[in-house]
Order: C-alpha cells, then sequence, then structure tokens
C-alpha cells in the first residue's frame, strides 16, 4: 500500500463489512463521541470547511458552503425536520466507486452521516441506494440498527442532546433518480422529474423542509476529517483540493479496480496501477469521470485529477471513475453508447433532452453502421452548441450526455468523418469489433 | 389474486417508517414485486387502497421507475450492463451469445417462462466487465464471455 488509504483500508478483499463490536475496535464511533461531545454543530461544519471536502458525486461543490445554508433550529419556517440525504443512486457510465463504500464499510459511512447531519441541524437521514445493489441495501440496514442499538442512532445520542433517526430508501431504477431534486421527488412518492431552482434544497427540499443531499463518498470523509483534523485530511492530497480520492479504472485496462489514492493523482499513475492499457496497449484517450466527463488524450494522462485541473484541461472531474480506450477502441462508438443510455434515462420533461437525445441516438448508431452522411456531423454539432449549455435545460442530464460528443467531436473529428467517408468504422474494420 | 396478510402488513408498516403514505408506495410496490416477480393491477390497486392514494397516483411511480415490472417477467430477469466499460470488454458479443442461445431479445421472456432479458446501465461491476446482475436479489455476475454464460443461465443464482 503506498499512501494512506482512510476510506477503503479498512475494507475486507471480500467486501464482508464488520459488525459493530469489530468496527469499535478499529477506532470506529470514535469520530461521533468526539465531534457529538467536544464540538459544536458549527465546529464540525468549520472543520469540514478548513478540509476543503469537495462533494465526490460529480460536482465538486464545496460540502461545507452547500451545508452553510441549512437554517439553525427556530430560523426554519414551520415545523417539521430538516433533512440529510445520502445519495446512493450510483449509476453513471463507468462508476462503481460508492458501491464498495456501501457494501464494504457501512459503519464508516453512518459515522459520517450522524456528524454531517449534526452539522446541518438534520434529524433524520435517508440513504437511498439503487435496486440493483442489493448487498449494499442488505449491509447498509443492518449497521443501522446496529448503530441505533448501541445508541449512535436514536434519542439523546451520547447524551448530547442531539436526536437523529436514520433508515434506507431502495430505489427501483432509472438514472435522473440520482439527480438530486429528482432523488426528492422520488423520495416524496413521486416521478422523479428535477425540480426548478431555486428555491433550493436548503430552503425547500423533501416535504419542503430544509434539507442536503451529498454523495456516498463524500459523506464517507467526514468521520475522518472530524477525528483527525482538517489539516490531516488536506495533507492526504497532493493538491489544495482535500482529502484522498476513490478512483476507478476501467474500460481497456488489465485490471480494473477501485484505486483509493490521493487527490491529484495522474491519470497515467492509475492506468499503470490497474495494470496498464489493455488491447493494443496503446493509450488513445480517457474519460476522467464517467460517461459525462469530456474526453483527454495521452498529453493529459500526466496532469493531477482533482475538480480544478480537470476543468481547466476542459473536461470534467466528475465521479472520478475513469474509463480507458486503447488504439483498438472507438471513441465514437463509446460515445454511441452513453448517448443511447443518457437518452433511455432521460426523465423527459424538456424538448432537448427528450426529444434531442433519441435523435442524436439515431445519427451515431447510423454513423457506426457506416449509413451517415456529412450533414449529421452538423446536426451533432449545432445539438451540442444548442442544448449543451449548463442551463438550457432544467436539469444538467443533457449537458453531461453532450460532453463526451462536443469533445469527441473537437478532438476526433477527423475519424467522425472517416466513419461517413468510408462507410464503417474504421477501427472496428482494423481491429475487430469492440472486445479487449 | 389479493395480497397476503404479510404483504398487507409490510405495506401498512412501511407507511410509519418511510413518512407517510405517498413516500412508501414505491417501498409497497418494490415488496409485491419481490414476492410476486412482478406488479400486477390487482395487486396495484389493493396497495394503493392500503395507503389512501389513488390508482392513479400509484400507476405514475409504477411506471416511472424501470425496475418495477408492470408485466410478467420470467422466473429468473438477466439484467445485461450495456455500459461502456462493459462494452469495451466484449459485452455486445455475450448480449448476442445470449440472445441466440435463449432466442429472445431485450424486453422479452422465454416462451417457457424461465427467463426474462433487459438491458441495464452501468451496474457498479466494471470492474468484472463485462457484468450483468441476474436473479431476484440481482447479484453480480462478471466478466461473461459467449462461452461462459451458462454462469448466469445456471442454477447458481435464482
Ligand atoms: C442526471 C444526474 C444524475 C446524478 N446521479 C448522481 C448519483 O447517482 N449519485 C450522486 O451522488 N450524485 C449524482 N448526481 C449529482 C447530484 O445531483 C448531487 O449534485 C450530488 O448528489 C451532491 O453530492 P456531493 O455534493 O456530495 O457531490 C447526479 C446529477 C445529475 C444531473
Ligand atoms: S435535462 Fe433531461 S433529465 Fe434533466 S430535466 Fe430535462 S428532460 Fe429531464
Ligand atoms: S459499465 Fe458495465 S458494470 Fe459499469
Amino acid at each position: 500500500m503506498s499512501a494512506e488509504q482512510p476510506l477503503t483500508g479498512r475494507a475486507r478483499p471480500d467486501r464482508r463489512p464488520h459488525t459493530l463490536k469489530e468496527w469499535r475496535k478499529l477506532g470506529g464511533y470514535d469520530a461521533v463521541e468526539r465531534g457529538l461531545k467536544t464540538m459544536t454543530p458549527e465546529e464540525v461544519l468549520d472543520t469540514v470547511a478548513a478540509a476543503n471536502l469537495n462533494g465526490r458525486g460529480g460536482a465538486g461543490f464545496p460540502a461545507a458552503t452547500k451545508w452553510r445554508f441549512m437554517p439553525k433550529p427556530g430560523d426554519a419556517p414551520g415545523d417539521g425536520p430538516s433533512y440529510f440525504i445520502v445519495n446512493g443512486d450510483e449509476m453513471e457510465p463507468g462508476a462503481f466507486k460508492d458501491r464498495i463504500l456501501l457494501e464494504a464499510v457501512p459503519h464508516q459511512l453512518i459515522e459520517g452521516a450522524i456528524l454531517a447531519a449534526y452539522a446541518t441541524y438534520s434529524s433524520e437521514i435517508i440513504v437511498l441506494i439503487r435496486d440493483a445493489y442489493r448487498d449494499a441495501i442488505a449491509n447498509m440496514t443492518r449497521a443501522i440498527a446496529e448503530a441505533e442499538k448501541a445508541g449512535y442512532l436514536g434519542k439523546n445520542v451520547l447524551g448530547s442532546g442531539f436526536d437523529v433517526k436514520m433508515w434506507v430508501h431502495p430505489s427501483a431504477g432509472r438514472y435522473i433518480v440520482g439527480e438530486e431534486t429528482a432523488l426528492i421527488e422520488a423520495l416524496e412518492g413521486k416521478r422523479a422529474v428535477p425540480r426548478k431552482r431555486p428555491p433550493f434544497p436548503a430552503q425547500s427540499g423533501l416535504w419542503g423542509r430544509p434539507t442536503t443531499v451529498n454523495n456516498v463518498e463524500t459523506v464517507s470523509c467526514v468521520s475522518h476529517i472530524v477525528g483527525n483534523g482538517a489539516q490531516w485530511f488536506r495533507a492526504l492530497s497532493r493538491t489544495e483540493e482535500g482529502g484522498t480520492k476513490v478512483f476507478g479504472v476501467s474500460g481497456r485496462v488489465n485490471k480494473p479496480q477501485i484505486i483509493e489514492a490521493p487527490m491529484g493523482t495522474t491519470a497515467a499513475e492509475l492506468i499503470e496501477r490497474a495494470g496498464g492499457v489493455s488491447g493494443t496497449g496503446v493509450l488513445r484517450c480517457f474519460q476522467p469521470g464517467g460517461g459525462a466527463s469530456g474526453f483527454l488524450e495521452p498529453a493529459e494522462a500526466d496532469i493531477p485529477l482533482d475538480f480544478g485541473h480537470v476543468a481547466k484541461a476542459g473536461s470534467m472531474f466528475g465521479t472520478g471513475t475513469m474509463i480507458v480506450l486503447d488504439e483498438s477502441a472507438c471513441p465514437v462508438g463509446v460515445i454511441a453508447r452513453h448517448i443511447a443510455f443518457y437518452a433511455r434515462e432521460s426523465c423527459g420533461w424538456c424538448t432537448p433532452c427528450r426529444d434531442g437525445l433519441p435523435w442524436v441516438a439515431q445519427i451515431m448508431a447510423r454513423l457506426e453502421r457506416g449509413e451517415g452522411r456529412m450533414e449529421d456531423l452538423q446536426v451533432l454539432r449545432d445539438t451540442v452548441e444548442i442544448a449543451g449549455p449548463r442551463g438550457r435545460t432544467f436539469c444538467d442530464l443533457m449537458g453531461g450526455a453532450m460532453s463526451p460528443l462536443g469533445t469527441g467531436l473537437a478532438r476526433f473529428g477527423d475519424l467522425f468523418e472517416a466513419h461517413v467517408r468510408e462507410g464503417c468504422c474504421p477501427i472496428a474494420r482494423d481491429y475487430g469489433r469492440a472486445v479487449a | 389474486m389479493s395480497l397476503s396478510k404479510k404483504l398487507r402488513s409490510a405495506i401498512t408498516e412501511a407507511m410509519e417508517h418511510h413518512g407517510g403514505p405517498r413516500a412508501a408506495m414505491l417501498e409497497s410496490l418494490r415488496m409485491i414485486q419481490q414476492e410476486h416477480g412482478w406488479v400486477c393491477d390487482a395487486h396495484l390497486e389493493e396497495a394503493a387502497a392500503l395507503l389512501g392514494v389513488t390508482t392513479a397516483e400509484m400507476e405514475d411511480v409504477a411506471t416511472f421507475y424501470s425496475l418495477i415490472f408492470r408485466q410478467p417477467v420470467g422466473e429468473k430477469v438477466i439484467l445485461l450492463c450495456d455500459g461502456a466499460s462493459c462494452y469495451l470488454n466484449g459485452a455486445e458479443d455475450v448480449r448476442d451469445a445470449v440472445m441466440k442461445r435463449l432466442g429472445i431479445g431485450f424486453g422479452q421472456t422465454t416462451p417457457d417462462g424461465k427467463y426474462t432479458l433487459i438491458n441495464i446501465c452501468c451496474v457498479g461491476g466494471c470492474d468484472h466487465a463485462p457484468a450483468g446482475v441476474i436473479g431476484r436479489n440481482r447479484k453480480l455476475v462478471g466478466p461473461l464471455t459467449p462461452d461462459t454464460i451458462d454462469q448466469i443461465l445456471g442454477e447458481d443464482a435464482k
């Protein structure tokens, strides 16, 4: 093991979760005791702010900044609880990092959630987990019951006067549920169509109450920050953004895997640790953070991977789970799969997304079959330009779908044209169908 | 066909546990499906009545979430990942092999009622690509190859 791995270091290789007793022996819940017994909610929040913890769900928004929007008790209008929601819907293509945190180290997430709820004056914690993660649902449910029995959840936790409930809400499919306002609709028993903002969830979220939504990995960091301090957390990272990152490397690599490493680790290092590029062994390009992140090329394999640096390179760090393509893999084919996915998983609320994505999907399929026309490429460019920018659609699904397409067209325009000119996928022709 | 006593009380319990009748709708549908494999009209109506919501509201939810099945499915549901990492590792060859073997396409059930085949987005098993999740407990399987699809059709995971 190279550096410290606070998030995954205690996970067992077979992902069998710890009992509460085992977890306690590993130092579990010490941070909860420390936070609730010796710190005010404001002090917990300030510590997380000083740690520079950016949200790990895709957008990289600073966690503490989001938390500061939550009203103090008495300041929220009306009666009722504030909610802290953990987003475990993970469905982004190429993302498989939250799964291990939910399955193997559920108590770590509970610890973080208790502290986060404390800092946001929330008395109810809901963990939404996608249907396909049955082990995660079972392990989380069991761990919550243990924590409740031991008095870490419930009324007057550890004599601090803080009351908090926690439960799991299993979802039932569809990627759009992961969008935070769609997720709130889902919890209210509705179709998961994103909400208009403002109001933001901290003002009016679940059942109209103040609500914060954070990603599983973000929440899993919190107990470590409270337990070891902001400076320690920042020192884990190679850049300004604090902590380690649970990276994922998949696609054309020899040993696809989850790798927890310092924030700022490079793609080249991660690919090497994942056994190197498979197929031809020569890297063509990669998406640094899931299906909605723009393509980067070998020359960019040495930039430090964090939200700031990757954005500067014209892509998005997103989920931090990279998809690797070797020379024998066709980016046009990968984009076609992504677009088909986003078209299928859209909520259908706004026209550019509902009608535009299936249209783009048809064009991509046509290109792959070798039946594309040069005019098609202009339609693709126009769609990226018109519907891609933030704010043109109700949520970021459409923008996310357009980013691999837009960067693909910009970086591999000649390859798109070759599909039309040569009447086939030139890469599939030369190397065969997409198999590593 | 009406809901079992056990399911009826589980639905009533879910109402308290999940924060009210509306919030318990999806959980109720999930529980019905877990027991019966899919959600038929009669069960949907009965659950709606129990929760005190309209059938239309229940239907509204049931038809949005892609893994609530509103038509009968086979004994074993095979969900094959069509995400990019799986695609890059030969998912389409596996897909073709499964389709050929079962004689059905995505969204279809074999005439003997044994298997239903569905495509699904990334199942969080990119380190086992090409992957899928199978059976009522959504067991993760992979890496799959056209030669080892017996693994997912076999008896090891119901
Ligand atoms: C279409 C769409 C799907 C999303 N899916 C997820 C998801 O599965 N998990 C997640 O944590 N965030 C997802 N997000 C981001 C959430 O909206 C939200 O920003 C995030 O949960 C906040 O957590 P963080 O600040 O800790 O990153 C999605 C966003 C969009 C637009
Ligand atoms: S962009 Fe797509 S997914 Fe997002 S709200 Fe509009 S239609 Fe729904
Ligand atoms: S892309 Fe298939 S499991 Fe992730």
